[in-house]
């Protein structure tokens, strides 16, 4: 759905013309090639230098952000966590944007799901930070009006087993809905058994590429 | 105001008055503590600038004038606008203490208008008697409103930019994104005033209306000023406030809807402010 051409960010990236048109699409590369720029460039969190970045053949910069971000939902590699309880971290995309509430029976099977088997009313601070994580990705989950996700190391907080389960029931959900995934993940499990395509950045990065000639 | 039986002090008994600083310089000379030329400062501009200030009021007060009243309050406003200025703890750029100014202005001139003509009803209406010391209690304490609410937005924006960005990236407005960093800025900058209100009468004195008392006055009288001078305050402060919030909160935002702290290739130029 996405179409990069002629991207630059300053130092740090250079993409000619690359499409992401794949259903879960692995991002990978070495430390520093520009991974989570990349996921930033596609939210709008960022903006490149010089080229254009198309959605759905429009250019980023015709779309209101706030719309653009609503179908292109991110969850950043540290979980966010607001004020209030479980319930209100649940909801609070839908708070922020106004959409109808999904019932508290959605709620709470989503919850059950991600095992994160906690009463609705739990304080979310008092949480742990796998289970923050896996909270802000049942939040995302819960956007009926999302068409992609971009995932920052979402399973980096969790152990082996809760990782590979909460990333099968996440990119099931995702299917299902028929959403993109594009992920950053130095996970190999997740992408052997999800990724229908892989992008290196380390052939775009400058720094890495620059690297490369010294040696 | 009647002065006849408010207490005339000699100078002598002035003089005697600086037994206290003498005492506070002993004190921390005994304890080698290192405050003893910042007292010394500050015990002299004290006093020299109320013997400064003491002259201008006796000019001003037996020559009643519009402008010279107006311009008196124009001199305390943009004094008290540096101020602020100066209690920041970071570095500010000009784009953002023109909000300050703007804030500062407008907030304290509206307020100080419906005062002064519809609650004081003075005649004549500049009469400086009221116009200059009311004005300058309301102006004194917006400026720690303001400094108060300034330095919470400008901590609060860095101290949870990584929160204000997950909101963004769920699709939040800027607006929605900064509300609780802005509400606690908010919270922060009445709180002084707040207590204040609590306290009164019980706690301590007011300093004006314990003024009014020493100088003769009714208590009673003293304290319909004081409570209405309370109520301007809460008034001003709070609008003041309002104002620069409502305009600060979109200077860390650009016209993405990008949070201009967590951008990578932010220019400093286009930063409201410098963080060390």
């Amino acid at each position: 759905m996405f179409q990069l051409q002629n991207v630059e960010v300053e130092d740090v990236l250079e993409m000619k013309d690359v499409c992401l048109e794949s259903n879960v699409i692995s991002i990978e590369g070495q430390s520093g090639s520009g991974k989570s720029t990349l996921l930033r460039l596609l939210n709008n969190l960022d903006s490149p230098t010089t080229g254009n970045i198309l959605f759905k053949k429009q250019n980023l910069t015709d779309i209101p952000p706030q719309q653009l971000r609503k179908q292109v939902v991110m969850v950043p590699q540290n979980p966010v966590i607001f004020d209030g309880d479980i319930q209100d971290n649940l909801l609070i995309g839908h708070t922020f944007s106004g959409a109808v509430k999904p019932k508290k029976a959605k709620l709470k099977e989503i919850l059950e799901n991600l095992w994160l088997d906690k009463p609705l009313h739990t304080k979310a601070s008092e949480l742990s930070g796998g289970e923050m994580q896996r909270l802000s990705l049942g939040r995302v989950l819960l956007l009926s009006q999302a068409e992609v996700y971009l995932l920052d190391e979402p399973s980096s907080d969790l152990d082996d087993r809760t990782g590979s389960h909460v990333m099968k029931y996440f990119m099931e959900t995702a299917q299902q809905q028929q959403k993109q995934t594009i992920l950053v993940t130095h996970d190999k499990s997740i992408t052997e058994q999800f990724a229908t395509a892989s992008l290196n950045m380390d052939q775009y990065s400058k720094q890495i590429r620059q690297e490369d000639e010294r040696e | 105001m009647s002065g006849d039986n408010a207490m005339d002090f000699s100078i002598w008994q002035i003089a005697l008055a600086y037994v206290f600083i003498l005492i506070l310089l002993l004190i921390v000379q005994v304890k080698g503590i290192s405050r003893k030329r910042l007292i010394i400062v500050s015990a002299v501009r004290m006093t020299l600038q109320l013997i400064l200030v003491g002259y201008i009021l006796v000019f001003v007060l037996d020559n009643p004038n519009p402008w010279i009243t107006l311009l008196v309050m124009f001199i305390m406003l943009t004094f008290a606008t540096f101020n602020v200025y100066q209690r920041t703890k970071h570095e500010i750029y000009f784009s953002f203490k023109k909000l300050i100014a703007v804030a500062m202005f407008i907030g304290v001139i509206l307020n100080l208008t419906y005062f002064m003509f519809v609650i004081l009803q003075l005649d004549p209406w500049y009469d400086p008697q009221f116009f200059i010391p009311i004005g300058g209690m309301i102006i004194g304490k917006t400026m720690t409103g303001i400094s108060l609410g300034v330095n919470h937005l400008l901590t609060g924006m860095k101290d949870r930019k990584e929160q204000i960005e997950g909101a963004l990236m769920l699709g939040a407005s800027p607006k929605i994104a900064s509300k609780s960093i802005v509400d606690d800025a908010f919270d922060q900058a009445m709180l002084p005033t707040i207590n204040a209100m609590v306290g009164m009468g019980i706690v301590f004195l007011p300093g004006m209306m314990t003024g009014q008392i020493i100088a003769g006055q009714e208590p009673i009288s003293a304290i319909k000023y004081q409570i209405s001078v309370m109520l301007g305050v809460a008034g001003t402060v709070s609008i003041t406030v309002l104002i620069f919030l409502h305009l600060a909160y979109k200077m860390f935002f650009n016209e993405r809807k990008q949070f201009i702290l967590t951008k990578r290739d932010m220019k400093k130029e286009a930063m409201p402010v410098k963080y060390d």
